[in-house]
């Protein structure tokens, strides 16, 4: 146990488990590295030190008890700020929650607490999950491992960065549109997002209903299976909540063979727009599938194009009204209340002061998507292409076992770059929206760096609801077999912090 | 589609309670018609006999047995209160004074 920092979960949490080194060690080896590189990185917003070390010291008292502990007890975790914990401040990257300290745990902090899982502290995210590159906090944005001058993705830019920084093994995300996939793929880390409906949304702070997924962040995709398996599962809590047993994906990872199973190419995502290098990462994974044993077939899903127009209609109008809740009357920031201003004035003068730009963007684009006159043309048409989408993944996985593609058209991009250009931005997600829109699982795992700028390349695996298995049996097998050919995981070619 | 004016995003602002600054409409109006002239294109492809889908899930409504369970104590609530008076949120005026 050299390098505590290093070690995957598994690792850890085996050595844990025999003795080799105690809970509080690995969580004080974290905490140091925080306090060590964060000042550069920026993933966190609030490190919980003291909620950290009774956490591992708990672990570390069960242990020596003679409990049998669970297979990620006294792994550290880094946790989007997205999701309630009880007395810890959850912010959502928005000066509208700034100090506010819930009363409760989300179903799935209380799920990590009962695993046994460390929590380090709060990840940087763009305000409530809306971005792709984290500069939409409002607490100021966070630089990307790789290049600290570039974005680590968004909106789990923080639970991303902090995995390619080695300030934690593990992170949650959350996905609406790809925030767990594209800041896994520019970071070079493993980023899943489950079928939606697997892990509750029972405390994540809503930001389109019908998208939003939590889901598992690591380095390796055998944690980020040990990870799937501690947070998934039914929730009586969260009434959209699959009653369904967790799909077997640690067996499936650990499993890691391609042999005789059908793999899609999706033809739609390539061409105009997107980077050569990431291109040629691709075509390489495709060949190397092929390789182990794959049947790769080319797959036409001609919907896929109106996916990203769809989900900026769909998740705004979500967004309008579930932001509403942010009413300056039961929690959160109160402005301009002096006594003779009505509520309503109270109200809107908060919201002014308290969202970002994009925030209030989507707030108003979905309240003009919803308004009566444009309704059919703008939110019941995106409506449809979201069954027009279902069925072309439908037809696809009646022929394929899993589908495939590049998780984003380009590398990192330099913070600043698309910062005020909202259109640009958004293709950002192009290839990780459709999953969202049809509810199924999807992964991003690193395919290598594209040659013209040293940056990772995420390749996306896409599997049938409920099949979230295959993901990590694909993952699994293309990790294994590029870490064969470099002699090592590609986040050891970072640069030192 | 029309475009949307400096004074439509003035609407959509009181519709969403945002209590805009000038600077900010215009930035807004030509933002919020880019986007909405690129997603327009939905309806290229949003036939008739298309079915809507509102969500991922078959949904029906859960129900639980209707047992008394623990919740929250008032303090608990109230603590995060931007102000609060006699175990009460402590709201501005609703009314008119009249």
């Amino acid at each position: 146990m050299a390098d505590l920092i290093r070690c995957t979960a598994a690792e850890t949490a085996a050595a844990i488990a025999s003795g080799e080194v105690s809970a509080v060690e690995v969580a004080q080896a974290h905490l140091d590295r925080i306090n060590a590189v964060d000042e550069k990185v920026h993933a966190f917003l609030h490190v919980d030190t003291d909620g950290a070390l009774a956490a591992a010291r708990s672990v570390d008292a069960r242990r020596a008890a003679g409990e049998e502990l669970g297979p990620l007890a006294g792994v550290p975790l880094a946790l989007k700020d997205v999701f309630t914990t009880k007395g810890v401040p959850t912010t959502a990257g928005s000066k509208m929650l700034e100090g506010w300290r819930p009363p409760y745990d989300a179903t799935l902090t209380r799920r990590l607490k009962e695993a046994g899982v460390v929590i380090l502290g709060k990840t940087n995210m763009d305000e409530f999950a809306m971005g792709s590159s984290t500069e939409n906090s409002a607490y100021g944005p966070t630089g990307n491992p790789w290049d600290l001058s570039r974005i680590p993705g968004g909106s789990g830019g923080g639970s991303a960065a902090a995995l390619a920084a080695y300030e934690a093994p593990l992170a949650i995300g959350t996905d609406t549109g790809g925030s767990i996939r594209q800041p896994g793929a520019v970071t070079g880390t493993v980023g899943v997002k489950p079928t939606y409906g697997s892990v509750s949304r029972y405390g994540l702070i809503a930001f389109s209903s019908s998208l939003d997924q939590g889901g598992p962040c690591a380095r390796t995709v055998l944690d980020a299976a040990l990870l799937h398996e501690a947070i998934a599962g039914h929730d009586p809590m969260d009434s959209t909540s699959i009653d369904a047993p967790v799909p077997a994906v640690v067996a499936a990872a650990r499993q890691a063979d391609v042999k005789g199973m059908r793999v899609g190419v999706v033809k739609e995502f390539g061409g105009e727009g997107y980077q050569a290098g990431v291109m040629q990462r691709f075509h390489e994974s495709v060949e190397l599938l092929r390789s182990l044993g794959a049947e790769i077939v080319e797959i036409s899903c001609p919907s896929f194009t109106y996916a990203l127009p769809a989900y900026y209609l769909i998740a705004p109008s979500e967004c309008s009204s579930n932001l509403a809740r942010f009413d300056a009357m039961r929690y959160g920031l109160r402005v301009g209340d002096n006594g003779a201003r009505s509520a309503e004035e109270v109200t809107a003068l908060t919201r002014e002061a308290g969202f970002g730009p994009e925030v209030k963007r989507r707030i108003m684009l979905g309240t003009y998507a919803l308004s009566s006159g444009y309704y059919d043309a703008y939110y019941g048409s995106a409506q449809k292409v979201r069954t027009l989408i279902t069925r072309d993944f439908d037809r696809a996985f009646g022929d394929v076992d899993v589908l495939i593609s590049p998780t984003t058209p380009t590398t990192a991009f330099p913070i600043g770059e698309r910062a005020d250009d909202p259109m640009a931005m958004y293709l950002a997600d192009l290839c990780t929206i459709p999953s969202n829109l049809a509810g199924n699982a999807a992964m991003s795992v690193p395919c290598g760096l594209a040659p013209e700028d040293n940056l990772p390349v995420g390749l996306q695996i896409i599997a049938p609801a409920l099949a979230d298995d295959r993901l990590y049996r694909v993952g699994a097998a293309v990790e294994a077999a590029l870490n064969d050919k470099w002699g090592h995981p590609l986040l050891e070619e970072a640069p030192a912090l | 589609m029309p475009g949307i004016t400096r004074e439509e995003v003035a609407h959509l602002a009181r519709l969403s309670r945002l209590e805009l600054k000038s600077e900010e409409l215009d930035h807004f109006a030509e933002q919020l018609n880019d986007i909405v002239d690129a997603v327009a294109r939905v309806s290229e492809i949003a036939a008739e006999d298309v079915p809507p889908t509102s969500h991922p899930l078959p949904l029906t409504n859960v129900m639980r047995a209707d047992e008394v369970r623990p919740s929250l104590s008032p303090d608990e609530v109230l603590a995060a209160a931007p102000a609060a008076e006699e175990q009460r949120f402590r709201v501005p005026q609703i009314l008119g004074e009249d």
